[in-house]
């Protein structure tokens, strides 16, 4: 395992001009300088988080942090949590179970009431595409997109591409395979970016029908030959089949798709020796992942990838909010 | 009131040559006549443009303000809201604008819209309705659809269909292409709109029935309509503004006042659209107008309601498709009247002697901003929002009476 050198401070335009924007909605509108930095950041928070019993930084000290999850979520929640309390802040979680959005309360308004509480930042996860965007026009604080419908989840790109960096030694010219429902996956639309920007290979492995239309345009080959796909690959990165999926809509069956689109050792022995596996989790054993890939500690990057996700997470935070914390040099 | 006669004098006819016309108890009494009753008032167009009230033909709300802004005197009223399947529905929503606009109800063609059991077209026809329509989405059972043409043709009425194939469209707010995928929207393939085409097209050879699809925006689909034509089929159809002038990459950062139905098409179709409205396989010019508030627009993108107001611009597009090249103001004004008038039926849409005095003058280069705050319309939901237009209505008459 080679830990990348985290680049020399000079490699940033000096204060804010380093990362530009007010809010995290999408890889798309990141520039690859801007996505090293939030890499390069992250690192130190890894080695903090390892760092034994106190995990704490409190230049967050005082700031709410609301995360407001209007879909389903314990993994990504949980890393934000951590992230934003390991920052010092107070961290406020929102789950649209318990939330009047079941009372038809509109978006919109949801976000102007969490808004009026005056949250220094908002995390965001929605089930529909652009809805993070949406609140991010109308609120007064940076807000983060932890996942929005099938358009962004950056945070997750961010550390799966922190986790490559680590585990390879760089996240360029690699050639990296996604395999799986990318028809549905923001995660698979946020990695093609943020790895493609990177300057990387990006090969998309998938069904016809879970293949979004015009993926040339998005500089990604597509692949229904698994084998093919894997073909030379460094990275081979899989995707969660949701349940609903297999009901005979888009697949067959679970059965089916573990025969033709299944990570098995056989199949991953196209892919080049030395390739790691990643999956963002949670996992369906057994359907798009055979339970000895996923253990294998030496292919496996799945336990990485969620540390590496706090530590995104907390760099996202930071840099986000320097302008309100007035950090010298950030306004 | 008795109207005292009124002549518009001074004015360039559709926008070409100029001349006068005489307007008596409401009607058009002479194009540049040699003389004039005692008690004529006369209007001094100073050089404006002078055309036909505009038929705006296919709308979803009945919005005085944003037509009359628009130059619209009269309206055919899609059968949606309601439905209007019913002949006391029909009556009553035609009464709706009078006196100074004219609402001509859409009869549904089936009961409830649902798509299954002929409405009473009959008796709508009775009570007004002046052509038969699917509503937003197309009837899916073909046995269905075939019954409504021939039907409908029976009482000579046009059958106004919706050409979306809804197997393919299941759940999709756009178009497949890069920008859906880029969007994570749920897209659909364009060769949905041709699907339903051809399905219908073979419906009409066989029945012999007039239809006039309500919007076609796909080269596909064009290229359909095209050859039907040549054939000598009796099929006719429209587009509004928004195709020609707009393709999917507007619907990017999520603009719900550009989510329609159809949905925004690849800047291929656009183009598609354009020459297909230049060599005149596209019959008519609508604006589509379907307010919608913040309760329907201001939401995440797939769950917004599909529609745009677009009446207070529908005429300043069409200026610039003359400005473009692509038509002459005079096609112009049978895409925006004329042909409209012919498919309901009506003695109107054109500068002809006898007609409905529907007049309205045209400062056809007034330059002015869409702003989607401050439209006429009761919601400004227009995907036009910023753009710089030129051309607006600085007069309008209706059956003779000025109205603004």
């Amino acid at each position: 395992m080679t830990s990348a050198t985290p680049r020399p401070a000079s490699d940033y335009p000096p204060g804010g001009d380093a990362f530009r924007h007010r809010h995290l909605t999408g890889i798309a509108q990141l520039t690859p300088w801007e996505i090293s930095y939030i890499l390069d950041a992250a690192e130190e928070w890894v080695e903090l988080n390892r760092s034994g019993a106190a995990k704490h930084d409190d230049r967050l000290k005082g700031l709410t942090i609301i995360n407001a999850f209007f879909e389903n979520s314990t993994r990504t929640l949980l890393s934000f949590e951590i992230a934003g309390k390991r920052l010092g802040a107070d961290v406020v979680n929102m789950h649209a179970a318990q939330s009047s959005v079941k009372k038809g309360e509109t978006l919109i308004d949801t976000a102007m009431t969490l808004n009026a509480m005056r949250a220094d930042a908002m995390v965001i996860r929605h089930a529909s595409s652009g809805a993070v965007q949406l609140i991010a026009d109308k609120v007064d604080c940076p807000v983060l997109n932890a996942g929005d419908g099938r358009h962004e989840h950056p945070t997750q790109a961010l550390l799966d591409a922190l986790t490559i960096r680590r585990r390879l030694g760089r996240v360029e010219g690699l050639t990296i395979t996604i395999c799986g429902d990318v028809l549905h996956s923001r995660v698979a639309r946020s990695n093609i970016l943020a790895l493609t920007l990177l300057g990387n290979e990006v090969r998309v492995v998938a069904p016809p029908t879970l293949t979004p239309p015009a993926m040339e345009r998005m500089h990604v080959a597509t692949f229904t030959d698994m084998d093919e796909g894997l073909k030379g690959a460094d990275v081979v990165m899989m995707l969660r089949l949701q349940n609903e999926r297999m009901d005979g809509a888009y697949l067959p069956s679970a059965r089916e798709y573990h025969a033709l689109y299944g990570l098995t050792p056989q199949r991953l022995d196209k892919a080049k020796p030395d390739a790691i596996v990643m999956h963002p989790g949670p996992m369906n054993r057994g359907v798009e992942i055979d339970s000895n890939v996923a253990d294998d500690p030496a292919r496996s990057t799945i336990t990485e990838q969620v540390e590496m996700g706090v530590a995104v997470r907390m760099a996202c935070l930071d840099i986000l909010t320097r302008r309100k914390r007035g950090v010298p040099g950030w306004n | 009131m008795e109207l005292k006669p009124l002549l518009i004098a001074n004015a360039r006819l559709l926008g070409g040559e100029a001349g006068s016309l005489l307007v008596t108890g409401g009607r058009i009494a002479a194009l540049n006549p040699s003389d004039t009753p005692e008690d004529t008032d006369t209007v001094d167009a100073k050089g404006q443009w002078l055309a036909p009230g505009i038929i705006d033909f296919g709308v979803f709300a009945t919005d005085k303000p944003a037509f009359h802004f628009g130059g619209i005197t009269r309206a055919a009223l899609m059968p949606d809201s309601g439905p209007l399947d019913g002949a006391g529905l029909v009556e009553r929503a035609a009464k709706g604008g009078k006196p100074d606009l004219w609402v001509h109800p859409i009869a549904a063609a089936t009961k409830g819209l649902a798509g299954a059991e002929l409405a009473e077209i009959g008796l709508m026809q009775q009570a007004g309705a002046r052509a038969v329509a699917t509503g937003r989405a197309r009837i899916a059972d073909a046995g269905v659809m075939r019954r409504v043409l021939s039907y409908a043709a029976s009482l000579g009425l046009t059958v106004i269909a919706h050409a979306e194939d809804e197997g393919l469209t299941a759940g999709a707010v756009a178009t497949d292409g890069e920008m859906a995928t880029r969007l994570g929207l749920a897209s659909a393939p364009a060769i949905a709109e041709a699907m339903a085409i051809a399905r219908d097209l073979m419906l009409v050879e066989e029945t012999g029935a007039p239809i006039h699809f309500r919007q076609v925006t796909t080269a596909r689909g064009l290229d359909l309509v095209r050859a039907a034509k040549a054939k000598g089929l009796p099929v006719t159809c429209g587009i509004t503004p928004a195709h020609l002038f707009l393709s999917d990459t507007a619907i990017g950062d999520f603009r719900t006042f550009a989510r329609l139905s159809p949905p925004l098409r690849s800047e291929d179709d656009r183009h598609a659209c354009l020459s297909a409205i230049a060599d005149g396989t596209i019959d008519v010019l609508a604006s589509g107008h379907d307010p919608r508030g913040p309760e329907d627009k201001r939401l995440p993108f797939a769950e917004a309601l599909p529609g745009m107001a677009g009446a207070e611009t529908l005429l300043a597009m069409g200026l610039q498709l003359v400005r473009d090249g692509h038509v002459t103001p005079a096609r112009l004004f049978d895409l925006l009247a004329a042909t409209p008038a012919k498919l309901l039926g009506l003695d109107a849409g054109a500068l002809t002697v006898g007609a409905e005095a529907d007049l309205i003058l045209i400062n056809e280069g007034a330059p002015w901003q869409v702003d989607a705050k401050r439209m006429a319309a009761w919601a400004g939901n227009t995907p036009f929002d910023g753009m710089p237009v030129q051309g607006r209505v600085t007069a309008l008459w209706k059956g003779g009476q000025r109205i603004r």
